[in-house]
């Protein structure tokens, strides 16, 4: 389980790795290596080139701007997990994160690899596409925002192009009438979900408004359940379940009527959270 | 007067004056493993070493019609790349044959695959390169050409006169077939009140030993000698099977072990890649190097456990067990592995059903057949927790078909105390069992009757809890009778030896080794006790087939027990030996002396006479000053194996205590007991941490650890992602209990305890489970791994 051959080069400025990025065809961005570097080894990637992404300052940092929070790319899991003012303004991202794999990978893994990555059972994702957020990216023809919904196109498959380095993630910041919700199955604390589900919602009365159903775990990206949004913004969470659409594959971990069965067990879970105070 | 009595009280031979017998000593090993400073093979690193990455099948079953190694041979830092049907010309072939599982065939197994693949994962392909990428890059570029045959994975139709046969030569592919028909079961059957009959299933897994298997060969021409550093549990054992296959004298190999990170029974097998290894630094001359990575363990480190077993119990009214009976079938992969056979499971589940009880009514069969996926072989707990599985399973079963309390049904059936030695209905000898005091001792340890009642209380919630037991007989401390009777070279006997220092402190070489489960500290603990040194001045040496005493090392939980009894023996008479020196010295009789903490003392006053340094400056640099004809003997060794029975069994019951979410169908485990017998206890702080571990890899049984396979006979899910290792968040608090009931055989009187909690735990968190979800109707529960699929699947939810 040693990697095949690569050049590595550290990058001291995002244009550095922009450019990097242009002056080879296979070359890939490192940031905390915790999904990459397994890839590397199982020899089920091989990139010539390593761009390393850790030395470039200014792209870690935590920030309330314009009613908006934003995280740079390369705030570790860990650091979010600690920080009190993603507690406060995103209280869902301060939700999911315990949940991404264990300590070990915490402490190196970076908000931005997750996004970037990708991965349709990883929690990140499903929490950008609850909260509508967005993601900044620096290209060759410099700096552009993509909407969460617009972002994560498929399978480990984003809008990101081939030169694009995600720069960091904004979501809007709670409010006193923000409700979220998170949950997620896995067969052990720290493994991907079977299927998880993280929800926001604006509180609007008795009822909900902005309902936001993101599930991971259920397709080949985060998936919003969006007439089990609709259902559930009037209240009827027996409605919400049954209108549930998700279609499923099997897999490892699961069958494909597992996860649907878990999926309607976790909009009821969640939904008594969107119900009780805001967190 | 009133006469009062004030002699001591009486004391058995492990009283000694300052024994560390029963004491939580901590290992000797403790600073050196928790500082990074162990020796493990991985760490080894020698001159010209090359390391060796191999070419596997990708294909369960394939014909190899040809090697392209031109590119490979160019690749930087490749040194050679090396075929079977070279390396054939270096190391013969082996057969993983015992003659007294008669009838048990298997074929030729070469180091590298020679024509034909037989699983997915087997090496077709060596690269020998300057650093294990290099090889691993060199593998990229070996171009093999396959024709693909087809592959026998299911062992249900293993035997079918349309399913291909695996090994020609073998006429078909039955391993080994094993019948037994005791008392007058059709009988007992018809006579019943109730019969159950179920189909139990077990689902393939493996070891995952923390440090994966490593070894180093280091072939010199000069001397003719091959030095082996390698990560085994028997270093004997496999000095003789590398001397067999090289065509060597066994003084000519070397083979050594250090620290080893952990083995459960996967590092006492041979490997192909493992002898492939060796044979390659005859060849080339020069170390050659291989450590199995995470990718490669999971399909070459032996599975276990991949049993279907159909079985049945009959009950009377009252509770008594009238009849047991079970079908056990088993898939072992293309070869039974070397030297011990992959027959050896499936015989210890006939032996084992039943074995707690009373009931003389028994008839059991199993069938071992070849199929083309990973070889299977003895992993901890050898088929105890198939047998305790399907035993409790049946126990449990019954009691409720009846309306009878768990443990009242085991009350009724378990054999008594007072009834020993006795035997088995299938023939087990048994030397001193507790399961009745091992069960009213877990009976008040859990509070057996208070978790009753919280069950109920919460039931009515909607929270489901369920209590599962698991009464087990544990073999350990083999005899002869396990594997010398069938000729193959393991021996059951041990050694130790002991020796003075020259400043009184003792060094001690065992033939047992250290695989992390701290038998260097029993040890210490046996020698420094009937020498008479404080434990600080024992330092022990193990796994060295060059200086070491002829052993069998560690497996079947005998470190201990046997190595341990060795220890004893030999530190008692090296006593002797130097209590003859203080004679001497002291002009007084060896018999009226005794060590005290490292001191020669009266024995009837205490009072101090010599220190050990003193004795040993005098016996090794002024032994002229003792008198005349008088020889020092400061070292002795002593040997022991087990000869009144073939196997000291050991007893226990286990209890979980859980909770079903039926919407998810997760369970949570909430506490596990364990009770168990293993005789004298040298290390409580050992004894229970094996138990620990033990249940916790027995938990990864039943819910979570499975090597699954496709009808190719593709391994899905061989990465530490996928497959599934019980973890810390995951696992329950397990107290421990014990009861001592020691074996006469020895006089140290230890049986084992490295497998009793992997033995039993599959078992009660499966009655566990069951006892959860029975109230709401699910059908049970009986196929492991249970997985919150199947448990919605038996609550109808999905
Ligand atoms: C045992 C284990 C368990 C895990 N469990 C979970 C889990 O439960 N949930 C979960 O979400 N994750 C889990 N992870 C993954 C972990 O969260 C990763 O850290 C994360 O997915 C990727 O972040 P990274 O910084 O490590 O990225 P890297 O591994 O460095 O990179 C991942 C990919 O993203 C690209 N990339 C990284 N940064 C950028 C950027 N700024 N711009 C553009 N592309 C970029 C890289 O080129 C690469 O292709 C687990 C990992 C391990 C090893």
């Amino acid at each position: 389980m040693k990697p095949a051959p690569f050049a590595y080069k550290r990058a001291r400025a995002l244009e550095e790795a922009v450019a990097a990025l242009g002056e080879h065809a296979d070359a890939r961005l490192l940031a905390g290596g915790q999904s990459l570097i397994a890839t590397l080894n199982m020899r089920l990637s091989a990139p010539r080139l390593l761009i390393d992404i850790n030395g470039i300052g200014g792209l870690d940092g935590i920030a309330l701007k314009a009613g908006k929070l934003e995280i740079g790319a390369l705030t570790r899991h860990a650091q979010a997990e600690r920080s009190e003012v993603i507690a406060r303004h995103a209280p869902l991202i301060a939700r999911a994160i315990p949940h991404i794999g264990h300590a070990a990978i915490r402490n190196r893994g970076t908000l931005g690899g997750s996004i970037a990555f990708a991965d349709p059972a990883a929690e990140l994702p499903a929490c950008l596409l609850a909260l509508d957020g967005e993601v900044d990216a620096t290209g060759p023809k410099g700096k552009r925002t993509i909407k969460a919904a617009d972002f994560f196109k498929g399978l480990f498959e984003t809008a990101l192009g081939p030169q694009d380095v995600l720069t960091a993630i904004r979501v809007p910041a709670a409010t006193k009438d923000t409700r979220v919700g998170f949950a997620e199955l896995a067969r052990r604390h720290g493994d991907y979900a079977i299927v998880g589900l993280a929800a926001s919602a604006r509180a609007d009365g008795k009822s909900f408004a902005d309902v936001r159903l993101a599930f991971f775990g259920v397709g080949a990206t985060a998936l919003r359940a969006k007439k089990a949004e609709t259902a559930l913004a009037s209240g009827n969470v027996d409605a919400a379940v049954a209108a549930l659409d998700l279609d499923p594959q099997d897999d490892l971990q699961a069958t494909a009527a597992v996860k649907k069965h878990l999926a309607g067990v976790l909009l009821r879970r969640v939904a008594k959270q969107l119900m009780e105070a805001r967190p | 007067m009133k006469i009062t009595d004030d002699s001591p009280p009486v004391l058995t031979a492990l009283d000694r004056p300052n024994s560390y017998i029963g004491r939580s000593v901590p290992r000797p090993n403790l600073q050196r493993l928790t500082q990074g400073r162990g020796q493990y093979v991985s760490d080894v690193t020698l001159p010209r070493m090359a390391h060796v990455a191999f070419v596997r099948s990708p294909h369960a079953h394939a014909r190899i019609k040809s090697i392209a190694a031109d590119m490979a041979k160019k690749s930087p830092g490749v040194i050679a790349v090396v075929t079977g049907v070279e390396l054939a010309k270096v190391m013969t072939p082996w057969v993983g044959v015992l003659t007294h599982l008669k009838g048990l065939k298997s074929a030729p197994q070469h180091p590298i695959a020679v024509d034909v693949a037989c699983w997915q994962g087997e090496a077709v392909c060596a690269v020998v390169a300057r650093t294990r990428a290099e090889a691993e890059d060199g593998c990229e570029l070996v171009e093999i050409k396959y024709e693909e045959l087809p592959a026998v994975t299911d062992p249900e139709t293993a035997l079918d006169a349309k399913t291909p046969v695996i090994h020609a030569a073998l006429g078909d592919n039955l391993c080994f077939e094993r019948k037994l028909d005791v008392g007058a079961v059709d009988k007992a059957f018809a006579e019943s009140d109730a019969v159950v009959e179920t189909t139990f299933m077990f689902g393939r897994h493996t070891g995952v030993t923390t440090e994966p298997r490593a070894v180093v060969a280091d072939w010199n021409p000069s001397e003719q000698r091959m030095t082996v550093y390698q990560g085994t549990q028997a270093p004997h054992m496999m000095q003789n099977l590398f001397a067999k296959h090289l065509n060597l004298a066994e003084h000519q190999v070397r083979v050594l072990t250090k620290d080893v990170g952990g083995s459960f029974g996967i590092k006492v097998h041979t490997y192909a890649d493992e002898m492939a290894t060796v044979a390659l630094s005859k060849l080339l001359k020069r170390p050659v190097k291989f450590v199995a990575d995470r990718i490669e363990s999971f399909v070459t480190d032996i599975h276990a456990r991949d049993h279907r077993i159909k079985a049945k119990i009959g009950v009377s009214k009252d509770g008594t067990i009238t009849a047991f009976e079970i079908d056990d079938l088993t898939g072992i992969g293309p070869y039974s592995v070397y030297p011990r056979t992959s027959g050896i499971e499936a015989n210890q589940i006939v032996n084992l059903t039943g074995g707690p009880y009373t009931c003389p009514n028994y008839r059991a069969q199993a069938k071992v057949v070849f199929q083309n996926k990973n070889v299977m072989c003895q992993y901890r707990a050898v088929g105890h927790p198939i047998a305790v599985a399907v035993t409790e399973g049946l126990v449990e079963l019954a009691a409720a078909k009846i309306g009878m309390d768990p443990l009242e049904f085991r009350r009724r059936n378990l054999i008594a105390d007072d009834a020993y030695p006795t035997q088995s209905a299938a023939g087990l000898k048994f030397e001193k069992l507790s399961h009745h005091e091992a069960l009213a001792h877990l009976d008040s340890m859990m509070n057996y009757a208070g978790l009753r009642a919280e069950q109920k209380a919460l039931r009515a919630k909607g929270i489901h809890r369920g209590i599962g037991f698991a009464s087990f007989i544990e073999v350990t401390n083999p005899s002869a009778a396990f594997y010398g009777v069938g000729g193959a070279r393991i021996t059951s006997q041990d050694g130790a030896t002991v020796k003075l220092d020259a400043q009184g402190a003792l060094i001690i070489h065992s033939g047992v080794t250290e695989q992390g489960q701290g038998a260097e500290a029993v040890l210490a603990q046996c020698v420094a006790s009937s020498f008479g040194v404080s434990i600080n001045k024992v330092r022990v040496v193990t796994g060295d087939t060059d200086n070491t005493p002829y052993g069998g090392g560690t497996w079947a939980s005998r470190a201990a027990g046997i190595g341990g009894e060795a220890a004893w023996q030999a530190g008692k008479a090296l006593r002797g030996n130097v209590l003859a020196v203080a004679g001497a010295m002291l002009q007084a009789k060896p018999d009226d002396l005794d060590i005290r903490n490292g001191i020669v003392v009266d024995k009837a006053s205490g009072t101090e006479r010599l220190g050990l340094d003193e004795l040993a400056r005098v016996a090794y640099f002024r032994p002229d000053t003792l008198p005349p004809g008088f020889q020092a003997e400061l070292m002795a060794t002593r040997h022991y194996v087990p000869r009144a029975w073939p196997f000291a069994f050991t007893n226990g019951i286990q209890a979980s205590y859980l909770e079903v979410d039926t919407d998810t169908g997760f369970v949570k485990l909430l506490k596990h007991w364990c009770v168990e017998d293993c005789g004298t206890i040298i290390n409580p702080q050992l004894v229970d941490e094996q138990i620990r571990g033990g249940v916790v890899q027995g938990i990864g049984a039943a819910l979570f650890e499975h090597c699954r396979y496709d009808e190719r006979g593709q391994m899905l899910n061989g990465n530490m992602a996928d497959y599934l290792v019980p973890m810390a968040v995951e696992m329950p608090d397990i107290d421990c209990g014990h009861v001592v009931s020691p074996t006469a055989d020895s006089e140290l009187g230890a049986k084992g305890a490295g497998e009793a909690g992997t033995a039993g735990a599959p078992a009660c968190v499966m009655n566990a489970i069951n006892d959860a979800l029975r109230p709401l109707g699910a059908q049970p529960l009986t196929d492991m791994p249970f997985t919150p699929d199947k448990i919605l699947r038996a609550l109808g939810k999905v």
